[in-house]
């Protein structure tokens, strides 16, 4: 097994350049040679925690860990700030990334392919247009998928005028254009599935972005949203705070509508307790669990929808040699789904491979959390927390005394949101 | 997704036997990544928040004590600050005044 990816190497034959020339890449600055080899972990999933674990298993290893990165979308297409996109405050295209960097900063062999089946037996991968590899340690960041059919009606044709926006990309557009094409006066109804759900505070900053773009464009028009939680599940008083001093006439919210049915025809949802509201342009947010992928591999074991992992290591206590990352994990007390944190458990996982690989003992890693909200067109809040690893609970809790939101929303901390998305970003993928 | 059984092919090439223990303490320290997210990875940003590599040792940890102890103003390093020992914070001045 070489420390040295075979895909660089093509790629620097491609551009006429011998590896003997070639500039130092990253993982091999400072004058350190890569160790020996170590072995080879596969990830599954290149968002923030699966890009940001094979980044950092390359860097923290020195090139000794090989990495193959199984994506199957060519770009990547970032969920933080796509609400700017809604409310009109940030391009589309502001949130496409390549993978390029990946391959050649640090090494890392990028496959864009899908995987079809996962042996945790004899620890190897299959995919469906790029063969098989085999593993050492297998690194799962697979996400979240829906539970659709836990709201009656949202079936595939609905789907198609229906639309959730919750996985940034081609929704995140097409949900842009129904607020265009509203009428002024027309609804915007926002439904949330119950908590746990990727973002907690995403559903209440897209309140936010698309109340200031009926403000500015559609004064007669209003959200509604329609939460199936008990109350705002972030940022709470912040988020009302802001809905009533500057969006008053546009946002209403309702806590405790658990949306169980859509009727594609009408445009109307209907709860548990058969309440039901119409909305011009519906945004519905169905229940959620982890990716398809862990399903298959047979790490979900908690309540059907999330995996449990083991706090030091992140390794799955269903199965052996498989870790599992971001928002697909059965999450600690007051730990969100979020891009940061999958960003922190990349990290995280990356650390206790590169331990374990060396024979070394895994000392588990503090984690830390920052989530912005945008509130307007260059206002921010935020919701921040560490956690450290207690133990005896054998959990990362959140340090008692730190963390905490914003006081109120800031054009300061607006800057900073748009400096930690620009930021994260470029740790994740560059 | 069932899984499957997988032919053998030739040698296996996980060779989780190859990794034996080496004896060396990790070169980093691990959680000094916490602060990459937002200030750069390896702390060196350059937009609006605060790039670390290469500031002062003793400027760092001084300044992150007093946010520890809520001195000095600060949108959110007063409540991230609190997180950590001080022990820890001493690393993270150390290793950030070391970047380049």
């Amino acid at each position: 097994m070489s420390a040295f990816n075979p895909d660089r190497r093509r790629l620097l034959q491609a551009f006429g350049v011998s590896a003997a020339c070639a500039a130092v890449p990253a993982w091999a600055a400072g004058g350190k040679k890569a160790g020996r080899p170590l072995g080879r972990v596969v990830v599954i999933g290149a968002g923030f925690g699966g890009a940001t674990a094979a980044k950092y298993l390359r860097k923290w290893s020195n090139g000794a860990i090989e990495v193959v990165l199984i994506e199957r979308n060519r770009q990547f297409i970032s969920c933080p700030t796509s609400n700017e996109v809604l409310g009109g405050n940030r391009a589309y295209e502001s949130l496409v990334h390549g993978y390029d960097q990946l391959r050649k900063n640090w090494g890392i062999n990028l496959v864009h392919a899908s995987v079809t089946a996962v042996d945790t037996e004899r620890r190897r991968v299959r995919t469906d247009s790029a063969g098989e590899f085999a593993y050492d340690r297998l690194v799962l960041a697979p996400g979240f998928d829906f539970n659709f059919a836990e709201v009656a009606g949202y079936d595939a044709k609905a789907q198609e005028t229906i639309l959730h926006a919750w996985k940034a990309g081609p929704q995140t557009q097409a949900l842009r254009r129904q607020l265009v094409d509203l009428p002024d006066g027309g609804t915007y109804v926002l439904t949330i599935p119950r908590a746990p759900y990727r973002c907690p505070p995403g559903p209440y900053e897209r309140a936010c972005q698309i109340a200031f773009y009926f403000k500015h464009h559609k004064p007669k028009s209003k959200v509604i949203v329609l939460d199936a939680n008990d109350k705002v599940q972030s940022k709470e008083k912040l988020f009302r705070g802001v809905w009533e001093s500057d969006y008053q006439d546009i946002v209403e919210y309702r806590p405790n509508w658990n949306v169980v049915s859509v009727d594609a025809a009408t445009n109307t949802v209907t709860t548990d307790v058969g309440d039901k509201e119409r909305g011009d342009v519906l945004n519905l947010l169905p229940p959620q669990r982890a990716g398809d992928i862990a399903r298959a591999v047979g790490v979900v074991n908690v309540n059907g929808r999330w995996a449990e992992v083991d706090w030091t290591s992140l390794e799955s206590t269903a199965v052996g040699n498989v870790h599992v990352v971001g928002d697909a994990v059965q999450a600690a007390p007051q730990m969100p789904k979020s891009g940061h944190m999958a960003n922190q458990h990349g990290k995280a996982v990356a650390a206790a491979i590169v331990e374990i690989l060396s024979g070394r003992e895994v000392r588990p890693i503090l984690l830390a959390n920052t989530c912005y909200s945008l509130v307007d067109d260059q206002r921010a809040i935020h919701v921040d927390s560490v956690h450290r690893y207690h133990p005896e609970k054998k959990l990362p809790l959140a340090v008692e005394g730190s963390g905490g939101v914003s006081r109120e929303p800031s054009a300061e901390e607006g800057r900073f949101a748009r400096a930690w998305a620009e930021t994260i970003w470029k740790d994740t993928l560059a | 997704m069932k899984r499957i059984a997988f032919a053998l092919l030739g040698v296996a090439a996980a060779l989780p036997a190859g990794a034996a223990p080496q004896g060396d303490a990790p070169t980093t320290p691990y959680f000094v990544a916490n602060c990459f997210n937002c200030h750069g990875t390896e702390g060196k940003g350059n937009t609006a928040i605060p790039s670390l590599a290469g500031r002062d040792r003793a400027f760092l940890e001084e300044s992150l004590k007093v946010y520890k102890a809520g001195g000095k103003p600060a949108t959110i390093m007063h409540q991230l600050a609190k997180g950590y020992t001080d022990e820890e914070i001493a690393v993270l001045a150390d290793y950030f005044s070391r970047q380049k």
